[in-house]
């Protein structure tokens, strides 16, 4: 954003605070995640910057926090025996079946939720809209703890199922809110064309709708699954000795045991988040480009 | 026309969308095999209405709509097999245009080589034959009017709707397009219903043309009939200009009435529709029919007039009078060496035949 030739002082003045605002605002957005990577590789127990690590001295770094995140042990170190467990690869993979799973269901039920949320007849809309993104509103420990007390009664405490049940409950908004966007700027008369042409309601829907509004569908489904993946304060509340996620290893691991493997796992989520927004903000060009929209 | 060879038959057809007004009023209507018949009038008026009935996007209040004698009320819109192109063109912007043009092939299973043998047979159709790879956004609004166009004929169907299709075109393609559908329509064969709320384009293209107004067909008649006699006033008014007065009936002589516009003023006028003595009645009389400088006693309307306004265009100049108390009577006079050159003020006798001036209904 350039300045216009004709601007005054004051307005240069002001653009250029704005833009150092700009900077400053980044940078401690993105500080904190920088900071954490090299000291992912610490060789020291602590976690702290050591003199030695400032020098960069080669001594000072090593892979073992990153050994003992994916259950590597080394002989001869004991300092860190109690962390060389599996219990970290464990998390990850509970983490990531229930994140699916939940991804799956929310941006199903959530679709089909948005469509019907977008048909001009839909009696109630605003009432019941209110409610699906409720979720997002209602304090997280609120639902956390109803979510509680209302398992309990019908046997789905400490189970998957439960779980599962409870990330799609706060998956789903998402999907809602973004296929609901893209579904405004659809073309209801492309469905009519779908139909007058003889595709059945079905056969236009996977043919002509889905198609058209994937990126909708897809960006709400990366966001329940971040939500899922992340996830604390529901899994304390409704999760079992058998549900023990990664961000709750994370959570036991920092309280009981603090250690550099939390800094390793907190690298590779970060690393792992990157290639996931990569891969669909490329995904979303794409499609775009396919439906000739120039990318912005 | 006799209903045996009727195609479409909408019989006793009524819509309202929320129970109270209605949109259509009691339609009834024959589109024969073959014929191109257009629904022509103002927005609002329940044209595209009645094509969305027809479709089957929107369900008729009352009454029944017939296609080759099957009643198809509840016949759902993909099981109805009539082609059609939206105003909006409705490309599946996803999808080449090969594929747009594929879809309602790959639908009715139909196998790859022959698809790919309709697909560009249709593409040909519209002079489109090596526009099978880009996409619909790639595509001028000429070509993907085309495509359009080509793929509501794919399929072969007997009836092709049409909503508005050249409406979002420049003058110069609209009109080469409307002469493009045409031939297709007539090389085909086809039945076809097209809505529009341009008149040219309904004269130019249609066999008969229905003209609604509120809800109701004022009249549905062949372009010259309607042009030439139309029924009533808003069709007059609707169809090409006119010259209006509005007066009292004085004398009914069968086929001619004399019409008061004013004090003294008498004209002699067609009766068409009109009640009698002593009602109010709607003169209309077209542009082109009025003879400036008449012999005396060679018409039996002759009144003095005013010329206010003179607009050249080329093969006409068109002049404004103020004639019997009214200052917007237009008169097209032919650019000929025949014609009386007038200038702005000058006062001279226009007239006109009592067959070109219609006696019709008050209006309002």
């Amino acid at each position: 954003m350039a300045l216009p030739i004709y601007a005054t002082t004051g307005q240069r003045i002001w653009h250029y605070t704005y833009l150092a605002f700009c900077v400053f605002v980044l940078f401690f957005l993105v500080a904190p995640l920088v900071a954490v990577i090299p000291l992912s590789f610490t060789s020291s127990p602590f976690l702290n910057f050591t003199p030695e690590m400032l020098a960069l001295d080669p001594d000072a770094f090593s892979v073992r926090w990153y050994k003992a995140l994916f259950g590597i042990c080394d002989a001869v170190d004991d300092s860190a025996s109690t962390m060389c467990h599996n219990k970290w690869m464990t998390g990850a993979g509970r983490s990531l079946y229930y994140a699916v799973c939940s991804t799956l269901l929310a941006t199903f039920l959530g679709t089909l939720a948005a469509l019907g949320l977008s048909n001009q007849h839909m009696p109630a809309k605003r009432a019941i809209m209110a409610l699906m993104i409720s979720p997002l509103i209602v304090p997280l420990i609120i639902t956390a703890a109803g979510m509680a007390f209302f398992f309990a009664r019908v046997n789905l405490s400490n189970t998957d199922a439960g779980i599962i049940l409870a990330y799609t409950i706060l998956g789903m908004p998402f999907v809602v809110i973004t296929v609901t966007s893209t579904l405004v700027g659809f073309d209801r008369s492309l469905m009519r064309a779908g139909a007058n042409l003889g595709g059945t309601p079905t056969y236009n829907f996977f043919k002509i709708q889905m198609p058209l509004i994937a990126p909708g569908m897809i960006s709400g489904a990366l966001f329940a699954f971040i939500t899922a993946f992340d996830e604390i304060v529901i899994i304390l509340f409704i999760g079992g000795p058998d549900q023990h996620t990664l961000p709750r290893q994370m959570w036991s691991g920092i309280r009981q045991e603090i250690s550099p493997t939390i800094l390793s796992a907190a690298t590779i989520l970060v690393l792992f988040s990157v290639l996931l927004l990569t891969t669909l903000e490329l995904l979303r060009r794409r499609s775009e480009r396919i439906r000739g929209i120039t990318p912005h | 026309m006799s209903s045996e060879n009727a195609l479409v038959r909408f019989v006793d057809i009524q819509k309202s969308y929320d129970g109270e007004a209605l949109v259509v009023k009691n339609l009834n209507l024959d589109v024969a095999k073959g014929e191109f018949l257009t629904m022509l009038g103002p927005s609002g008026s329940g044209k595209t209405t009645c094509l969305m009935m027809l479709a089957g996007f929107e369900p008729a209040t009352h009454g029944e709509i017939f296609l080759n004698e099957h009643p198809i009320n509840r016949v759902p819109p993909h099981k109805r097999g009539i082609g059609m192109v939206f105003q909006n063109y409705a490309l599946f912007p996803h999808m080449t245009v090969a594929e747009n043009l594929a879809f309602p092939l790959e639908v009715r299973h139909m196998d790859k080589s022959e698809r790919e043998q309709r697909v560009k047979r249709a593409l040909d159709m519209v002079q489109l034959g090596k526009f099978g790879d880009p996409r619909p956004a790639q595509l001028s609004g000429g070509q993907a009017q085309r495509v359009a166009v080509a793929r509501s004929l794919v399929f072969d169907p007997d009836l092709v709707l049409m909503d508005e299709p050249l409406g979002a075109l420049d003058k110069n393609l609209r009109e080469q397009m409307q002469y493009e559908i045409k031939h297709i329509h007539e090389n085909l064969g086809l039945t076809v219903v097209y809505v529009t709320h341009d008149q040219s384009e309904a004269l130019t293209m249609s066999n008969r043309i229905a003209v609604f107004d509120d809800g109701i067909i004022q009249q549905c008649d062949p372009p010259p009939v309607l042009y030439e006699e139309p029924n009533n006033a808003f069709v007059a008014g609707f169809i090409g200009e006119n010259n209006r007065f509005v007066g009292k009936v004085t004398e009914d002589s069968g086929d001619t009435v004399k019409v008061e516009i004013e004090a003294g003023a008498v004209v002699v006028a067609k009766k068409v529709n009109v009640e009698g003595v002593g009602s109010r009645s709607t003169l209309s009389l077209r542009p082109e029919r009025v003879t400036v400088d008449p012999e005396a006693g060679s018409l039996p309307n002759i009144f003095s007039g005013k010329a206010e306004e003179l607009i050249y265009l080329g093969d006409h100049i068109r002049t404004r009078f103020t004639v019997l108390g009214h200052d917007d009577f237009i008169v097209k006079i032919p650019n000929s060496a025949a014609h009386a050159r007038l200038k702005e003020g000058d006062t001279v006798n226009i007239g006109w035949n009592a067959e070109d001036c219609r006696a019709l209904d008050p209006s309002d």
